[in-house]
Parts: structure tokens; C-alpha cells; sequence
């Protein structure tokens, strides 16, 4: 049951991925993002993890994708016909295929193990996956933590002083 | 029960579709029966009668208005994006709808010795004796109604006319700014509550015959969080999306027949969702006397708290005039984020040394 759902979400995901670079019109573009990232969201629900899902769809599928849509929106951007038969897609393609096999030469050759951390299912559930990512952020992670608050603080400032004009 | 399907009794998948159908019809009938209270309610307000001539005191008001909207010629602007206008709508409605998959209407009851909580995402544990439901069920609530922007968005920039875009691009604006304050007031009740799960939160609320509901405890916030709600979903006195007076009527100018249907759906059933969370959250949800001896009395409470609230919601839009849209950004910005972080601070602090 659970096999036959992952194998429906990841063709919907790699579908609409293909989609979001073959689509003419930005907006369908985004529009297949957005589905990708909801994919995304599903999987992190199946490995147990609900509280990443909500932020993933909070997060992505709800703030940023909505910034982008609004920027093309208003930037109005139209596909341009004769970019299609640029040097870029065949530099591209070749890129793409190399790393492509690059990375399934090494997903073959290599031996993923489980990964084994104090946590397991059972716990996760018994306790909740909110609860522990909490913990885990604000005890051993908590200088990270700190520090990525202070990067977002300097963010919001720069954004602030670059859209104000008179401070 | 005897049978089973892949390890769980059939009593499961019958209590689940039975909850799914009950929550959907029992939104859509609110959904068609608030466009008719509405104009009722504003009425009688304004000293009118409203609906009078379908039906015994207009009854059958919301009928004739969906057979008509159903009947409409269905336009499609030439110059519009085809794909973005159709789907627009349904963006708009569906996260209107699945966010009653979390809210728990009621406590548990027993039909044929299986235990129903009264959740639709939700199921009983026999083995361990409580009730299990989605325990990130607020920010899955967040989650959808940040989706929702998405359908007006598109509805405005497909449409290919300066009002929709407008009105787009306002409705956008005023959702963005107002979802973080609505957000960051509930985070007030997270830090007394502890926890996510939308079940636990309605079982803390139980005691002392309705003294322990977070309205109590966190005025502001609920107050903040109805408020930034109203202004979500674009509700009056913050309805700039559509202020027909500049807008016509924003952005589903240019819809009709049932595309319009759709949209004018999803607002009211936002704003049953909008009311339904605010019960869960400040008012005790499906809580109220005797429910203990008798579980089906839940989802009458719950219901009536969820009208009451929408009756706010109407008795809003017949006393307060509409707000200036700058006046609206300086509102949720400069008043409501500060206040919720100021209320959060405080709480914690309280907490602390309680």
C-alpha cells in the first residue's frame, strides 16, 4: 500500500518537475514547482516526519513561491522564441547527463546504510516529531540556531534600509 | 468487527468515509445557507427585509441563486491564460475545504463497540486508550491557507485586465502580512497548550465549566488572531480585494457562471474554517456542560459556536466601513506583529515563573 502511494506521488513529483523547465509559460513553470515541492512535503509525511512537511509547505510552497509568482507577475516576462536553439541547452544537456550518471554511479557502487541515530520511529511517534526537532535545535544545535537567527536579522535589515529611502 | 483490510477493521473505513461526508455536506449546506443569513442578517440591520419571494421568508434564496449561477454563460476573456484561469477557482476552493480534515467537531463516540473520535483525520487506539490525530494539525491549517492566495493570484494576473490584477496583487499583499500576524498570535497558545495536536489543545480547554478556555488566558491573541482572520480571507472591513467602488470587483472581474460560484464558495467557506479554528483555539472547541454523559451533544456546541462566530463575521461587515488600503498595511505591520511579539514575550515570561 505504501510502496504503491510513494510510486504515484514520485511520478506526479518528477512529472511536474519535468514540467516546471519544459513549460512555455513562467507562470505554469511555477505553478509546477509548487506541485513539486507539495510532493516533497508528502514524502517527509511518510518518513514520520509531519512537523517538516507543514514547513515545507508553509515555507516553500506558501511564501517564497508566492514571492516568485508575484515577480513574474509584475516583471510580465514573455518566452522568447529564438533563445530556444542557444548553445545553453546543448552545454546543458551535457551537463545534466554527466551529472546524472555521476550520481547513479555512485548511488550503485555504494552501499546506503540505515541510518542509525538515537532516534527511532517508535520514539518519534511516541513522543512527537515536533517536540524532539525543538529539543534537538534548542540544546545541541543551539549556536547554529543562533547564528542562522542573526543571519535572517541581517536580512531584514538590509531589507528594510534598501527599500526605505529616507532613514 | 470480523473483517479487515490491510490490518485495520472494516468499522475503520466505513466511521472515516461516514465523518468525510458529513464534514463536506455539512460545509457546503453552511456555505449555501451563510450567503442567505447574510443578506437576512444585514437586512433586518438595516431595517429590510431581505430575500422575501423564494420560498417562505426567502428559504429557498440560496437555491435559486445557485441555479442561476449554474444556468450563466460561461466567458472566457480572448486574451486570458487559458490554463491559469480555469484552474484559479479550484485553487481557491479546495484548501477552503480540507482544512476541516483536522478540526475535531466532537469528543469520542461508540457506534457497535468501535470507538469514533469525531475527527476526520484522526483514529482511536484501542491499545493505548486515547485518541491519535495529526499532531502538527494548526500548521497543517496554516499550510492550506497560505495555498490559498495562489487561486486569486492567478484569477488576477489571467484574467488580463488592470482590475483583476489590482485587485490580485491587493489580495496577495493583505494575505502575506496578515498570515504572519495571524500566525504569530496562536503561538501564544502553543507555549501554554505545549503542543500542536488540535485534539489536545480542544482536551485542555475542559475544565472549570468553560474557565479554561485560551480566550481567557489570551485575549489579545484571540482577539489578534480573529481579527487578522477577518483580513485573510477578505472579509469586511478589510474586503479591499473587492471594493467594488474601485475595483469593480477585483479579482474575479472578469468570472462567471459557476467560476464565480466557486470563488464566492470559497470565501464563505473560509470564513466558516476562520470561525471553526477560533472555536478550536480560544473557545474550548466541541467543550460545553454534559458532554461527558452524552458525546453527541460536541458537535452540537461546536456548531453553535462555529454560527455564532460567523454572525460576528456578518454583524462586522453591517457596522464597519471598509478601511483605506494603506491604513491596512500599517495595521497588520505597525500594530498587530509587534503586538503578537510583544504578547509572546509576555507569555513566556509568565510562564516562566508560573
Amino acid at each position: 500500500m505504501e510502496t504503491l502511494f510513494f510510486l504515484i506521488i514520485t511520478l506526479v513529483a518528477i512529472v511536474s518537475a519535468i514540467l516546471v523547465i519544459t513549460c512555455k509559460n513562467p507562470i505554469n513553470s511555477a505553478l509546477s514547482l509548487i506541485m513539486t515541492f507539495f510532493c516533497l512535503a508528502t514524502y517527509y509525511v511518510m518518513l514520520d516526519a509531519p512537523f517538516m512537511a507543514a514547513v515545507q509547505v508553509m515555507v516553500y510552497a506558501g511564501a517564497i513561491m508566492v514571492l516568485m509568482v508575484f515577480t513574474i507577475m509584475l516583471l510580465n516576462i514573455r518566452v522568447d522564441a529564438s533563445k530556444k536553439h542557444s548553445h545553453k541547452l546543448f552545454l546543458g544537456s551535457i551537463i545534466g547527463f554527466f551529472t546524472f550518471f555521476n550520481i547513479a554511479f555512485v548511488l550503485f557502487k555504494s552501499h546506503v546504510a540505515m541510518p542509525t541515530g538515537p532516534y527511532s520511529v517508535d520514539m518519534i511517534k511516541q513522543i512527537g516529531h515536533t517536540e524532539l526537532i525543538g529539543k534537538e535545535i534548542f540544546t545541541n544545535f543551539l549556536l547554529p540556531f543562533e547564528i542562522t537567527s542573526i543571519l535572517l536579522l541581517v536580512a531584514i535589515v538590509g531589507a528594510v534600509i534598501l527599500a526605505k529611502k529616507k532613514i | 468487527m470480523g473483517m479487515e483490510i490491510l490490518g485495520l477493521p472494516m468499522m475503520y473505513y466505513i466511521a472515516m468515509v461516514a465523518k468525510v461526508l458529513v464534514t463536506f455536506i455539512f460545509v457546503l449546506l453552511t456555505v449555501a445557507y451563510a450567503t442567505y443569513a447574510e443578506r437576512k442578517i444585514i437586512g433586518h440591520m438595516q431595517v429590510r427585509l431581505g430575500p422575501m419571494r423564494t420560498g417562505w421568508h426567502g428559504l429557498l434564496q440560496p437555491i435559486a441563486d445557485g441555479v442561476k449561477l449554474f444556468f450563466k454563460e460561461e466567458i472566457i476573456p480572448s486574451q486570458a491564460s487559458t490554463f491559469a484561469f480555469l484552474i484559479a477557482p479550484l485553487i481557491a476552493l479546495i484548501p477552503a475545504f480540507i482544512t476541516f480534515a483536522v478540526i475535531p467537531f466532537g469528543g469520542v463516540i461508540e457506534v457497535a463497540g468501535y470507538k469514533i473520535p469525531l475527527q476526520v483525520a484522526a483514529y482511536y487506539d484501542t491499545a493505548a486508550g486515547q485518541v491519535f490525530d495529526i499532531n502538527v494539525g494548526v500548521l497543517y491549517i496554516l499550510a492550506m491557507s497560505s495555498l490559498g492566495v495562489y487561486g486569486i493570484v492567478l484569477a488576477g494576473w489571467s484574467s488580463n485586465s488592470k482590475y483583476s490584477l489590482m485587485g490580485g496583487l491587493r489580495a496577495s499583499a493583505q494575505l502575506i502580512s496578515y498570515e504572519l500576524a495571524a500566525g504569530l498570535s496562536i503561538i501564544a497558545v502553543f507555549m501554554l497548550s505545549g503542543t500542536l495536536s488540535l485534539h489536545k489543545i480542544v482536551a485542555l480547554q475542559s475544565g472549570f465549566g468553560g474557565f479554561d478556555w485560551y480566550i481567557f488566558k489570551q485575549p489579545l491573541a484571540a482577539f489578534m488572531f480573529f481579527v487578522c482572520s477577518l483580513a485573510e480571507i477578505n472579509r469586511t472591513p478589510f474586503d479591499l480585494p473587492e471594493a467594488e467602488t474601485e475595483l469593480v470587483s477585483g479579482f474575479c472581474t472578469e468570472y462567471s457562471s459557476m467560476k464565480y460560484a466557486m470563488f464566492f464558495m470559497a470565501e464563505y467557506a473560509n470564513m466558516v474554517t476562520v470561525s471553526a479554528m477560533t472555536v478550536t483555539l480560544f473557545l474550548g472547541g466541541w467543550n460545553g456542560p454534559f458532554t461527558a454523559a452524552m458525546p453527541l451533544l460536541g458537535p452540537v456546541y461546536f456548531v453553535a459556536k462555529v454560527y455564532f462566530l460567523m454572525f460576528v463575521c456578518m454583524w462586522i461587515r453591517a457596522t464597519l466601513p471598509r478601511y483605506r488600503y494603506d491604513q491596512l498595511m500599517h495595521l497588520g505591520w505597525k500594530v498587530f506583529i509587534p503586538l503578537a511579539l510583544v504578547n509572546i514575550v509576555v507569555t513566556g515570561i509568565i510562564g516562566y515563573f508560573i
